[in-house]
């Protein structure tokens, strides 16, 4: 019993991480008033650059901070469409979401001679056990013996939730995505904050990407992604906009995403089929959003470009 | 005022050229710095996909379905509405195109007929939900449509593996009474796997632009599109009109769905992911500047790009996704505007020019 609650965990926090950590890139970018569905495109595209670069050069660290670079640079094209050029923000979303999953995939074919996956990586993330944390039954294992992505995660949620609330910056971000046209009045330069606030995102969902090619699986594929930058916009949403709200949905979106796989060691998926457990995450979505698990409340300028002059 | 829609749409027209050129510039920066040609990629793209019979037949094929989901998107669009769940959808007519396939016994074409229409029925339930949404409590309909599109694919799924199968990857081809292709058609093309879908494709092109502009509800759902307030103001019926919207939108990407299943597959089987076909459709719509004459022809142009591209990968051994690549460097030029801001830059400085020369 011990151990089925305890492998439950484990998988649940393993599954969870990479949702966490785009959720949160989501939540700078959609709080600064920029909607973020690009979070699957620059998970992709970090998920690709950390096996391409921790193949190449072994080191996975050096995959995890190739892949935050990478998805800095691909969220650039959609802060410069979007905030620049004031083009549809869901759009433009789109077409980076189009970009980052065609360029990942032509340059794995092109690195490997048409293969349609990387090689394995041999030198992936490993656990990194805490001592004597990681000897706590049951949740020492799940929580204290986990991958550092993990780590990364749950550090980032608790600094998110610092910067946002309790930072001059993270006010001002905030104000961005509420009131624009205040904040400028008040001295703030809403374009500027808004590059940084998608540049953020774009380093936090591509280091959710990576976790997926270097700690969870060891590959970069088509299917290595497969829709967890849509789950984690789900967590974002499911957890209106705020930084714990969205970590603990993101916790929930991750138990459920390891339910199919839990379902199968345990054989539950003799009762429900496996498919339905996957549509738990979307199916919850849409009954949060229709308010029948409390309000979702958007930033009041999401998804308005900015205009300087406009009253 | 003749004369200035004439111009208008003339410059709209030069836009859309412009951004296609980038686009395919951009796909030519990424062959290069590849180390591929892409004058020996582009050209074997556009011979393979225009200059045989057979070739011309399967480009048409892939010309179909994007011509649906392309008015689905920009039916939406055109009614202030962001349908991204014609992907799901479209995977939607299919399920229902392949029960009714499977399922029930007709005279030929009398079956076939049926199961289009049931597979565009499908397709306008399943936008049904995400158009509630956004008329009665006003949930944006871009999220619900999203995950609407993911719950359509593990749906289809498990109906494919627990009720059409025992199990297996894939049901039975359907019955040939309700197949799309038509043999003469078919060996007018060499052989080509064109089938009657693309009759259904240009029917709806039609139907969109008589609906939309020569009758009076076309009128009131375009006007809903503008500005719901002014509508709500001038006594139309917003909500109902957002839901009749969504629900004719997701009746072309029903139809693409069954077209395709009815003609080109024959049978569904469990899918690892999207097929991308109504995604494509955003691209198809946004060119198109969401009208019907526009989606037919930017709909040619993807799907010349769509078979070109896959038989370009054999000639030039240049990986098919490039061409994505080339469809998302479109969007975001089309969405950015990129193409209008030259445009306005090259007048201003051929102005500038003439005038420091007077």
């Amino acid at each position: 019993m011990l151990n089925t609650l305890t492998s439950i965990l484990q998988t649940t926090i393993l599954y969870s991480t990479p949702l966490i950590l785009a959720a949160m890139g989501g939540l700078y970018s959609e709080r600064s008033g920029v909607v973020n569905i690009a979070l699957e495109g620059l998970m992709t595209i970090g998920a690709f650059t950390a096996a391409v670069t921790t193949i190449f050069t072994g080191n996975p660290w050096l995959g995890l901070l190739a892949a935050m670079v990478a998805g800095i640079l691909f969220a650039l094209p959609h802060a410069v469409a979007s905030i620049t050029f004031k083009a549809d923000q869901v759009v433009s979303g789109v077409a980076i979401n189009f970009l980052a999953f065609g360029l990942s995939v032509y340059l794995v074919k092109h690195l490997y001679n048409g293969a349609a996956q990387t090689p394995v990586v041999k030198e992936t993330l490993s656990r990194m056990p805490i001592p004597g944390l990681s000897d706590i039954p049951v949740i020492g294992s799940a929580l204290f013996n986990a991958f550092p992505t993990t780590y990364l995660a749950f550090v980032i949620v608790a600094a998110s939730y610092f910067i946002l609330y309790y930072t001059p910056f993270g006010m001002r971000l905030r104000a961005v995505g509420e009131h624009p046209k205040a904040a400028e009045t008040a001295g703030v330069s809403v374009i500027r904050m808004r590059y940084v606030a998608v540049m953020i995102s774009g380093a936090l969902a591509g280091l959710g990407g990576a976790g997926l090619s270097i700690a969870i699986g060891s590959e970069f594929n088509q299917a290595t992604v497969a829709g967890q930058g849509f789950i984690a916009l789900a967590a974002l949403i499911f957890g209106k906009w705020h930084p714990l709200g969205a970590f603990f949905a993101a916790l929930f979106f991750g138990f459920a995403v390891a339910l199919a796989l839990i379902g199968q060691l345990f054989g539950w998926t003799q009762y429900v089929p496996s498919e339905v457990l996957n549509m738990l995450p979307y199916v919850l979505t849409i009954l949060a959003l229709a308010g029948f698990v409390g309000r979702a409340e958007a930033p009041a300028a999401i998804g308005k470009p900015y205009e300087k002059d406009s009253r | 005022m003749k004369v200035m829609s004439k111009i208008n749409r003339q410059s709209s027209f030069w836009v859309s050229l412009i951004s296609v050129v980038l686009g395919l510039l951009v796909g030519a920066v990424a062959m290069t710095a590849a180390g591929y040609s892409p004058l020996l990629a582009y050209g074997a793209l556009f011979q393979s996909a225009l200059f045989q019979p057979y070739d011309l037949g399967e480009t048409i094929r892939t010309i179909s379905p994007l011509i649906l989901t392309g008015l689905a998107v920009a039916l939406a669009f055109r009614t202030g509405l962001f349908n991204i769940g014609v992907e799901g959808q479209f995977i939607m007519g299919q399920l229902a195109a392949v029960i009714v396939g499977l399922k029930m016994q007709l005279p030929p074409v009398i079956h076939a007929l049926v199961a289009m229409i049931a597979g565009g029925l499908a397709g306008a339930l399943w936008a049904f939900l995400p158009g509630l949404l956004k008329a009665k409590r006003g949930v944006h309909e871009v999220i619900t449509t999203i995950m609407l599109n993911f719950i359509a694919l593990y749906l289809s799924n498990v109906l494919v593996r627990t009720w059409l199968t025992n199990g297996a990857d894939s049901t039975d081809r359907i019955a040939d009474t309700a197949s799309l292709q038509w043999s003469t058609l078919s060996a007018l093309f060499g052989g080509a796997r064109i089938h009657l879908g693309i009759l259904f494709a240009l029917l709806m092109a039609f139907f969109m632009y008589y609906l939309l502009w020569r009758t009076k509800w076309g009128f009131e759902l375009r006007a809903v599109g503008f500005n719901p307030y002014a509508s709500e103001y001038a006594g139309m019926r917003v909500d109902r009109n957002i839901i009749f919207s969504m629900m004719i939108s997701g009746f072309f990407a029903g139809l693409a769905g069954a077209g395709e299943l009815l003609g080109t597959q024959g049978y569904l089987a469990i899918q690892g992911g999207f097929t991308g076909i109504g995604f494509d459709g955003i691209a198809v719509a946004l060119l198109g500047g969401n009208t019907p004459v526009g989606v037919v022809l930017s709909a040619v142009l993807f799907g010349v790009l769509t078979y070109g591209g896959n038989n370009m990968q054999y000639a030039a051994q240049v990986p098919f996704e490039v061409i994505r690549i080339v469809f998302a460097a479109i969007i975001l030029f089309v969405a950015a505007n990129v193409s209008g801001w030259l445009l306005g830059w090259f007048r201003s400085r051929k102005k500038g020019r003439v005038e420091s020369h007077a």
